[in-house]
């Protein structure tokens, strides 16, 4: 097996006196698809939140590529090959659909500082070829010259996805790919988000509420309970659980307890 | 801009540069101060573009005139081009230093503190008994690389230096609206997280445009001082400012042009208003500001636009 691309080790996070991830210790070969599974609170986005840099970690260590990415600001992080999408989808509404992605293009490839930014126009033929090829690849050149604003869900999530893969990341974290997406879409949404991805070879993590497509596309899942990864295997051996079924599905009372406590 | 769009700024520009021979001096002397204050507007146009909105433009324009004014009277140096840029760094600088804490704000919030910053600078002015305290005090007249005209010569001059820093600034920021820094002016308008999340820093994109702006309007603020011939306290004063947003508002923001036609459009109003209705010329300001805003809502500018667009959809 290759080296790790991501391993994490003892990573914790409190608020306070809440812990909101504790002793989370694992790592991910490259191209690895992960789904990450869990109710409510159960320290997913919390855990995702850390990787990006978003939140900083109380204890432990993020390593990416062998490289200690621990508390680093989110900014450094993404420059460095880490990318997510949204769960609800972060795109320019004003701008058309080529415009968006041109932009994420450009930023992605222009060079690193001020003066870079100065001369390197938004429009270069670089950052129009790989506009124009990820919207082909995310399936969404038909919506081309379409406003954001006026795009249908499904669309915006994959122009959002299409957008944090334009940095060329080697990681990309998905919160929710298919949240607020019809039953009937969501397989083909992830059918192209996963097409795509491994097309350009990207390690993904994704968080998932819908079993079925978590059994139907991760290739590997961790399932998070009370802040920690209470089961890490193959998608038939964790979803075939019947312990990781109730903690994953039935806690509803108890969480709600947690959270009337919390009040 | 396209090509033809540049060709006929550009015909546009000697058609201006010519109109000297023939056009009487009042409107030479007008038509100064409105491409002085279009370099203003332009620098709230990069602002306006990312969705920020400065109610202390005469902040900069002021520093940039005060500059020219006390540089020349301390040291003798009299050569416009080199006051002026000492006017424009003066003021980017100023910009520079005041941008850490404004581009931490949005909005109203943005608008108000800019608008603050520039009435702390009025305040100060009014006290300084030996800059003139609210006369000021005169701008002596200024010099082209050794050459020293008078009177008419000078008005031309001056109009030409003008006209010159116009068109090389509206050609620099142009390229800046497509440069990856200033592209993005829209998205951080839309969506600051996405900006942030493509590995962007907004706030020091903004700080750019900040300082953009504050130069572009020190350059301004120098010019003006030099073609009025004196400097005073109102020129950081609110209502300065205030008229600086004006005309962004008559002009648009769609290109770099419409802020030197907005400008002129204004200037040319405001006398024709002054001359036509003495007691009375605010309220047809005031009517042309409301047209303005119900009626061409994207400003002067977009007149170009729809026309292009009319033509395109007869095209097929």
């Amino acid at each position: 097996m290759n080296a790790p691309i991501l391993s994490v080790r003892d990573l914790g996070k409190r608020f306070g006196a809440m812990t909101a991830a504790r002793d989370i210790t694992l790592s991910v070969p490259a191209q690895q698809t992960v789904g990450v599974i869990g109710s409510n609170g159960a320290g997913k986005t919390t855990f995702i939140n850390m990787i990006t840099g978003h939140l900083r970690p109380t204890n432990g260590t993020i390593h990416f590529e062998q490289r200690d990415i621990t508390g680093l600001p989110s900014r450094r992080i993404t420059g460095m090959g880490i990318s997510r999408s949204f769960q609800v989808a972060q795109i320019f509404p004003s701008l058309t659909v080529f415009e968006n992605m041109c932009a994420a293009a450009a930023v992605c490839r222009a060079p690193k500082n001020l003066l870079g930014h100065l001369y390197t126009p938004l429009r270069s033929k670089e950052s129009v070829a790989e506009a124009e090829t990820l919207l082909e690849l995310f399936e969404i050149a038909r919506y081309r010259d379409t406003l954001a604003a006026n795009l249908p869900q499904g669309i915006r999530k994959l122009l959002d996805i299409g957008m944090a893969v334009a940095g060329s990341p080697r990681l990309l974290l998905l919160d929710e790919p298919t949240s607020g997406i019809s039953i009937e879409e969501k397989f083909g949404l992830m059918q192209v988000v996963m097409s795509a991805l491994r097309n350009r070879k990207i390690t993904v993590l994704f968080v998932e509420h819908d079993m079925e497509i978590v059994e139907r596309f991760a290739e590997r899942v961790l399932a998070f309970y009370d802040g920690t990864v209470i089961a890490d295997g193959t998608p038939s051996e964790t979803l075939g659980d019947e312990r990781i079924q109730t903690l994953i599905s039935g806690p509803r009372l108890k969480g709600a307890a947690g959270a009337a406590r919390h009040v | 801009m396209a090509r033809h769009g540049r060709i006929a700024a550009g015909a546009a520009l000697l058609l201006a540069a010519a109109a000297a021979f023939v056009l009487p001096d009042w409107i030479i002397s007008l038509a100064t101060i409105a491409f002085a204050n279009g370099l203003v507007v332009l620098g709230l146009i990069v602002l306006w573009r990312a969705g920020l909105v400065s109610f202390g433009q005469a902040l900069y324009y002021c520093i940039g005139a005060y500059a020219v004014a006390l540089v020349g009277r301390a040291t003798g140096v009299t050569d416009a081009f080199l006051l002026m840029l000492i006017g424009g760094a003066a003021a980017g600088l100023v910009a520079f230093v005041v941008g850490f804490l404004l581009a931490r704000y949005r909005e109203i919030f943005f608008a108000m503190l800019s608008l603050a910053l520039s009435m702390i600078l009025y305040g100060v002015l009014v006290k300084a008994e030996s800059l003139g305290s609210t006369d000021g005090f005169s701008v002596a007249s200024p010099t082209f690389f050794g050459y020293a005209p008078h009177q008419e010569k000078l008005l031309m001059a001056l109009y030409w230096l003008v006209l010159a820093v116009c068109a090389i600034a509206a050609f620099l920021i142009d390229a800046y609206f497509r440069s990856v820094s200033g592209a993005l002016a829209m998205p951080v308008r839309d969506n600051e997280i996405r900006v942030e999340f493509l590995g962007m820093s907004v706030s020091r994109l903004i700080h750019t445009k900040l300082v953009i702006s504050g130069l572009l309007a020190g350059m301004g603020g120098a010019l003006a001082a030099f073609a009025i011939g004196h400097v005073d306290p109102n020129m950081s004063y609110w209502t300065t400012s205030g008229e600086f947003v004006f005309i962004t508002i008559l002009s648009g923001a769609g290109s770099v042009v419409s802020a030197f036609v907005g400008s002129l459009a204004f200037e040319s109003l405001r006398s024709f208003a002054f001359a036509m209705l003495p007691q009375l010329w605010q309220m047809l300001l005031g009517s042309v500001l409301l047209l303005t805003i119900l009626f061409l809502p994207q400003g002067l500018g977009s007149l170009v636009t729809r026309l292009r667009w009319r033509r395109k959809a007869a095209a097929p």
